[in-house]
């Protein structure tokens, strides 16, 4: 690599905003409290981390919502995460909810499967979130963000994600300071909807390189070609342009055809914080 | 003779004056109390800074018939107030604005000449562009005030200098931004280095107030700061968090540095013009607009 990428970030610097972030939007809305969906993964667990910080513990609701393939170890790692940071929790399977919409279905593919337990896990956390009197905080990153790596009204559904703009590894250095078990930082991530499944296995590469590549050409504002000449091969750094292309539609809210003088989205203009 | 200066650096309510307002009001009452001769605000302290459609809504005009300014006015004959709002003209044009408010008068409102229309910044689209610098007399010496992108080009503080300011006060609405390894944003980072670069160039005080909060996603980082003629950083207030930070300014520190470094005296404005004359009249060349 002719390009030294530097991805380290100052991690109390980030835990204070990241915190203060999660605090300001939750009150100013007229909550205080957060649910979470925790899956026993990275992400989910430096969310739920500073949740706490930012709210109390009694103020965040974990979820745990296994399907019946998931694995035991990722349960396992959530109750981790629950007792590291003291938030209250339910588990409950999703299964007998998913089973019988997949079962009209025989010739279903993963995909498909993996979608409806993504969405059926939304279900149930904003259904918790009414419960609780409480926002859904997010746990999508930078890297999977503009992967598009991720299920539509599934898992990155949320009212406010404190680390959508932190790339893997910078979760992953994040996750070692807030203290989250090294079990849960060291494994290889997994979206866990079938059995086997890694995100670097699906995805093709690994985040250490794509984050890299995705720094220079998002952040620095590379062209493709000044990636491949810092030393990216090229079919890699073609291949996830186009990926993050395809996937702009997973970034923003439904188009809406204009036909009156003033429309939501395009001359109706404010920010979710009007007022507040 | 000294200055005791006050550099508030708030949250706000964003579209909501009167609450902002009250803040300001009670914020002015502590710096008083505390013996503050001059109370410095953060960009749009009255509004909020992303206010995109709220623009019309929230704009208010400098005068003491105006019913934001009336109680600002009259707190001003206390001390000296320096805030931030949207200003409307006569003919309903809408600017990002600055009053400097003393004994119950307006003494100087700069309006805002760059509006940054970038990257996460959209202020073109909803206000208009100032279109004049000047320094003005106060009770402390000769004042500019600049706001935020305004200082961003080494041109209007420049005029200021040789207009005679040897305050500057700037005040922003800085959205924090650029982690690194470090353990400041970059975007303090940046504005920390021209405002010492200024101080130290034009031999002069320079000021600087932040907001502090988020407005969704954006976070503003607060880090009020002032540096003396030297370069010298007299006062900085915390990141992240409202604070009222007091300074003492001993106005007889310009006699000595520039007794030191006479920088001011030396400055060659007739040939910056004539060389500016022939640059902007030379077609091809371009140099901005």
């Amino acid at each position: 690599m002719k390009v030294q990428v530097n991805l380290s970030i100052n991690t109390d610097l980030v835990r204070r905003i990241l915190t203060g972030f999660i605090r300001s939007e939750i009150t100013r809305m007229g909550f205080e409290r957060a649910v979470i969906n925790l899956s026993g993964g990275l992400d989910s667990a430096v969310s739920c981390f500073l949740a706490a910080e930012a709210l109390g513990p009694q103020n965040v609701l974990a979820l745990c919502l296994p399907y019946r393939t998931s694995s035991l170890e990722s349960l396992e790692h959530a109750r981790m995460v629950i007792e590291a940071t003291g938030v209250q929790s339910h588990t409950f399977e999703i299964t007998e909810m998913v089973d019988p919409l997949i079962a009209h279905f025989p010739e279903m593919d993963s995909l498909r499967k993996g979608n409806i337990m993504a969405r059926m896990r939304m279900i149930v956390l904003y259904d918790q979130t009414a419960a609780f009197n409480g926002l859904a905080v997010g746990t999508g990153n930078k890297t999977e963000i503009l992967l598009g790596y991720t299920t539509l009204y599934g898992d990155s559904a949320c009212a406010l994600n404190p680390i959508g703009d932190l790339y893997k590894t910078q979760v992953r250095q994040l996750a070692r300071s807030l203290g989250v078990p090294d079990v849960i930082i060291q494994k290889p991530p997994s979206a866990d909807l079938w059995t086997g499944q890694t995100d670097e296995g699906e995805l093709g590469f690994t985040y250490a390189e794509v984050d890299k590549l995705l720094y220079l050409l998002v952040d620095e504002r590379y062209t493709p070609q000044e990636c491949i000449e810092a030393g990216f091969e090229a079919r890699f750094v073609h291949a996830v342009v186009e990926r993050v292309r395809k996937n702009q539609f997973k970034r923003m809210l439904p188009p809406i055809a204009k036909v009156s003088n003033r429309t939501v989205g395009y001359d109706f203009l404010y920010l979710r914080d009007w007022g507040t | 003779m000294k200055l005791c200066l006050a550099l508030a650096q708030i949250n706000t309510v964003l579209g909501n004056v009167q609450k902002n307002l009250e803040k300001h009001l009670a914020i002015i009452e502590e710096a008083n109390s505390r013996g503050a001769d001059l109370v410095v605000f953060p960009e749009l302290s009255l509004t909020g800074y992303v206010l995109q459609d709220l623009t019309p809504m929230v704009a208010c005009r400098p005068r003491v018939d105006d019913p934001v300014f009336a109680p600002l006015l009259a707190a001003s004959q206390r001390l000296d107030i320096v805030v931030g709002f949207v200003e409307e003209d006569v003919r309903n044009r809408f600017y990002i604005a600055a009053a400097y408010l003393s004994r119950g008068k307006v003494l100087h409102v700069h309006r805002k000449v760059y509006l940054p229309t970038y990257g996460l910044f959209d202020e073109g689209r909803f206000f208009a562009w100032g279109d004049s610098v000047q320094a003005f007399d106060t009770a402390y010496g000769r004042v500019g005030m600049l706001i935020c992108e305004d200082f961003w080009h080494a041109s209007p503080p420049y005029l200021l200098w040789l207009d005679g300011a040897d305050l500057f006060i700037f005040m922003s609405a800085s959205p924090g931004r650029g982690v690194t390894g470090k353990d400041v944003l970059d975007s303090s980072r940046w504005v920390n280095h021209i405002l010492r670069a200024y101080a130290s160039l034009y031999t002069s005080f320079v000021a600087h107030t932040n907001r502090v909060g988020f407005e969704d996603g954006l976070n503003f980082w607060g880090q009020a700061a002032l540096y003396d003629p030297n370069g010298e950083l007299l006062a900085e207030g915390p990141a992240f968090e409202e604070a009222l930070t007091l300074v003492e300014v001993d106005l007889n520190q310009l006699h000595r540095t520039r007794a030191r470094l006479p920088l001011l005296r030396d400055e060659r404005t007739a040939l910056v013009q004539r060389e500016l004359n022939r640059i902007v009249s030379d077609r091809t060349h371009f140099s901005g607009r």
